[in-house]
């Protein structure tokens, strides 16, 4: 048991001396940090503006203002969580800058249950992945995500992509819990429908179910 | 239970963040309603598909490039406290 202990316990320690080293001045030990997850915050990004140039740069501008502030970073919650905070406002302003035509509602009453019910109800192949090459795949999960709501497709993106915590997610958009519940149940339940059109079983006429 | 009282705990079912009790009770409900049990399956996919599969991969040479910009950045910042 304590062998499988101090494995887990291991990469946090670690990561706190990085954070200690770099907040003296140590920009290799940044840098350890930055590919540690310089993919996560551009897939965030990426997510959340949907624009590649825009995705770009909140990568350097998030690590950036991150090794500024790191005089502020309390060490009571994870680097990470702290960084993807710090990312994901940076995301949003990007995202308002460039619809400032249009509103963005973030704050947007979404608590109703219309849009939430089920409409097709159809079972998937075993291995639906499987259907489709790696790029075709990729395409179509892409596909999918953008077209719901950006203010679903954050929390989507936050809670069951990048695994934070209901309580994180809800910290970091400035959101209730329940909002946030509220919300990924509709996101899920929305990627379910329009992916099944892509994943469902072929219909077999004249196959009895068994 | 009727459905809509299913979906309303399918996120908490689905997590493993709920009562025994309430756990119970939502599986006797997928016991006997396919509907459910479908949305409920192809939903816990939905998550793992996406999970699994990375939409936007970080090629490695923007990678680079990101990470020099950064280094630079960090770099004459530190030189200026220095």
């Amino acid at each position: 048991m304590n062998g499988i202990e101090s494995k887990v316990a291991e990469p946090q320690t670690e990561e706190l001396a990085l954070v200690e080293a770099a907040r003296s001045g140590d920009v290799g030990a940044f840098e350890q940090l930055i590919k540690r997850y310089d993919r996560n915050v551009f897939r965030i990004a990426q997510h959340i503006t949907q624009n590649r140039e825009d995705a770009e740069d909140v990568v350097q501008d998030a690590f950036i203002k991150a090794y500024r502030n790191l005089a502020q970073f309390q060490g009571n919650s994870k680097f990470y969580t702290w960084l993807v905070r710090i990312a994901v406002n940076e995301a949003l302003m990007k995202l308002r800058r460039r619809k400032t035509a249009k509103t963005v509602s973030l704050d947007e009453d979404v608590t109703t249950d219309e849009g939430s019910m089920p409409r097709e109800v159809a079972d998937w192949s075993p291995n639906p992945e499987q259907l489709y090459d790696q790029s075709e795949l990729g395409e179509i999960l892409q596909k999918t995500i953008q077209a719901l709501p950006e203010s679903f497709r954050t929390v989507f993106v936050l809670r069951d992509i990048e695994g934070m915590s209901t309580e994180e997610t809800a910290e970091m958009l400035n959101l209730s819990v329940p909002a946030v519940k509220s919300r990924l149940l509709r996101a899920r339940l929305q990627l379910r429908e329009r992916l099944n059109r892509y994943f469902k079983k072929p219909k077999r006429n004249g196959a009895k179910p068994q | 239970m009727k459905c809509k009282d299913f979906l309303k705990e399918l996120n908490e079912y689905l997590d493993g963040q709920i009562d025994v009790q309430l756990k119970t009770e939502l599986e006797e409900h997928l016991q006997w309603c396919h509907d459910c049990y479908v949305v409920c399956n192809t939903t816990r996919k939905t998550i793992e598909i996406y999970h699994d599969n990375d939409v936007y991969p970080l090629p490695e040479p923007i990678r680079e490039r990101l990470h020099q910009a950064i280094v630079t950045k960090c770099k004459a910042k530190s030189e200026q406290q220095g």
